[in-house]
């Protein structure tokens, strides 16, 4: 079940420095929001508040509310644990875990949850394995390590893994950076993919990634959010100067 | 011009001088196992390893017992010291910064610096003063504290080696603190923590001090942990400085087993470290 991500004057700090300055956005269901900026505005640490990445590092703080679905993740009747089992995360290096096969990469998060049993374990990994478009690659080989994968196929194996756990978020921190173009492109077209049944919330620093696969699109600039709107009018006529800046590389 | 002929002379006579520090070593672990071969062969045969000692002057006779002895005691204290060390590793891993990491990691780091012949004094005093008997029980305490910070030392670095971005990963998969530790990171640093623990092994395999202080010797089969029992060290360190011939070729006999058993840990850790950094 796919569920909107709302952000409401939130506010975010590493020790006394303020990296998320009162920032309010909407991530519908079943859409793509891309955040874009310059290294450095605070995007990336706004995508790890959303499941609550941040309680691992000491020292952090923030204000604000932030909500997936109906409930807000700050709650104390929400565990962490269980949020980040609910909203699924693809970092810029894949990172599959290296001591385990393609197939038990996938099972992990089955097993952790304990969210299938026997057989139903294969067949819940055949599955998202097609979803994250890689099973006709790695059929044949499914208890080789994942870490042998081309870096493209790792993304969409940590994709798969991801999808096991039924997210109803997916949070992408430049999940094409250290891709090719082909690979690229693969993630792109899954990306357009999943967004029929999770919202996926993407930083890129990648304009043209940005507005190929983004329904909305919100630019950071130093942790405040200086314009947010639909992905055409954004890139086609920005309302803001920075922004128009930002887009014709005159910023970051 | 001549400034250059000058720090290039230099170079070349520094990296002469650096190849024969490295020769240097080679060759001293080379003449040590040359000699302990050759004088050790001789009386290594298969009822050496297997039979007791017999009296000076009686013929035949073995390290059975002290080759008994030292496996147990050996076994005994990494059966005690593997499960604490590595759980204090994880506990380091997992709180790097914490006041009692920095204190943990300083006491570990004095505790490999203290003489063995320390520890072995303290654990007489505790428990063999105190049970009234030397036992190779009191033994395999003395060694599993040699082998704690051999253990702990490497365990955490072996544990710091599983890249954060995979911590990362099993953590935004919905895995608890401890799934992660028991599912992602120690099952990625098993090589490297099973390498840790083949090291302290063939330390604590060649300890005399500690064994002495704590299990003393016996002649006979180990039949209790509670009694004074052989092992390798102790029995090379009687034999060797005994005035008979065929007790000193005996010496000779259990100190190449000994380096047998401690060259084979030491290459076999290599060889797995090796494995695991390709693999890496």
């Amino acid at each position: 079940m796919a569920q909107g991500v709302n952000i409401e004057n939130f506010s975010f700090w590493y020790g006394p420095t303020q990296v998320v300055k009162n920032i309010s956005l909407s991530a519908p269901e079943r859409q793509v929001t891309a955040l874009i900026g310059p290294s450095g505005c605070g995007k990336t640490t706004l995508l790890r508040s959303i499941n609550r990445m941040h309680d691992l590092t000491t020292g952090t703080r923030s204000e604000g509310r932030i909500t997936v679905g109906e409930e807000d993740i700050f709650s104390a009747a929400v565990d962490p644990v269980d949020l980040r089992r609910r909203v699924g995360m693809i970092f810029q290096t894949p990172s599959p875990f290296p001591h385990l096969s393609v197939y038990e990469n996938v099972a992990a998060g089955l097993r952790l949850h304990g969210l299938a049993r026997g057989k139903e374990i294969a067949e819940r990994v055949e599955a998202c394995l097609c979803k994250a478009a890689l099973w006709e690659e790695v059929k044949e080989h499914l208890h080789r390590p994942g870490a042998l994968l081309s870096g493209g196929q790792q993304q969409r194996l940590c994709i798969a893994r991801a999808l096991a756990v039924e997210p109803e978020v997916f949070l992408m921190d430049e999940p094409c950076a250290s891709l090719d173009p082909v690979g690229t492109m693969r993630i792109e077209e899954l990306i357009g993919e999943l967004k029929h049944d999770y919202t996926v919330l993407i930083v890129t620093h990648n304009m043209h990634q940005a507005s190929r696969i983004s329904d909305q699109t919100a630019f950071l600039l130093n942790g405040e959010m200086v314009e947010v709107g639909i992905t055409k009018e954004i890139f086609l006529a920005p309302q803001d100067p920075r922004t128009e800046a930002y887009l014709t590389w005159k910023i970051g | 011009m001549k400034n250059i002929q000058k720090r290039k002379a230099l170079g070349a006579l520094f990296e002469v001088l650096c190849v024969l520090a490295a020769g240097v070593a080679i060759m001293v672990l080379a003449l040590i196992l040359y000699y302990v071969f050759r004088r050790g062969v001789a009386v290594v045969n298969f009822s050496f390893l297997t039979s007791l000692p017999t009296p000076v002057g009686v013929a035949g006779g073995g390290i059975g017992n002290a080759l008994i002895g030292s496996l147990l005691m050996v076994g005994l204290g990494a059966l005690i010291a593997v499960p604490v060390c590595i759980a204090g590793a994880i506990y380091l891993d997992q709180n790097p910064a914490s006041k009692l990491a920095a204190y943990a990691r300083f006491a570990t780091r004095v505790l490999s610096g203290i003489p063995s012949m320390v520890v072995g004094l303290f654990v007489f005093s505790q428990l063999v003063l105190r049970t009234g008997h030397y036992s190779a029980l009191a033994g395999g305490v003395a060694l599993s504290i040699v082998m704690a910070p051999v253990i702990t030392l490497s365990a955490e670095e072996m544990l710091r080696l599983v890249p954060s971005s995979q911590r990362e990963a099993s953590m935004a998969l919905g895995a608890t603190k401890q799934q992660t530790v028991f599912r992602l990171i120690l099952p990625g640093a098993a090589g490297g923590l099973i390498v840790g623990v083949m090291l302290a092994v063939a330390l604590a395999a060649g300890q005399t001090a500690p064994v002495l202080l704590t299990a003393l010797t016996s002649r006979f089969w180990l039949t209790s942990l509670a009694q004074p029992t052989a092992s390798l060290p102790v029995l090379i360190y009687h034999y060797a400085t005994s005035p008979f011939a065929d007790w000193q070729a005996h010496a000779w006999g259990a100190a190449l087993v000994l380096v047998a058993v401690i060259l084979v840990l030491n290459v076999t850790a290599q060889v797995l470290l090796g494995l695991i950094n390709r693999r890496r």
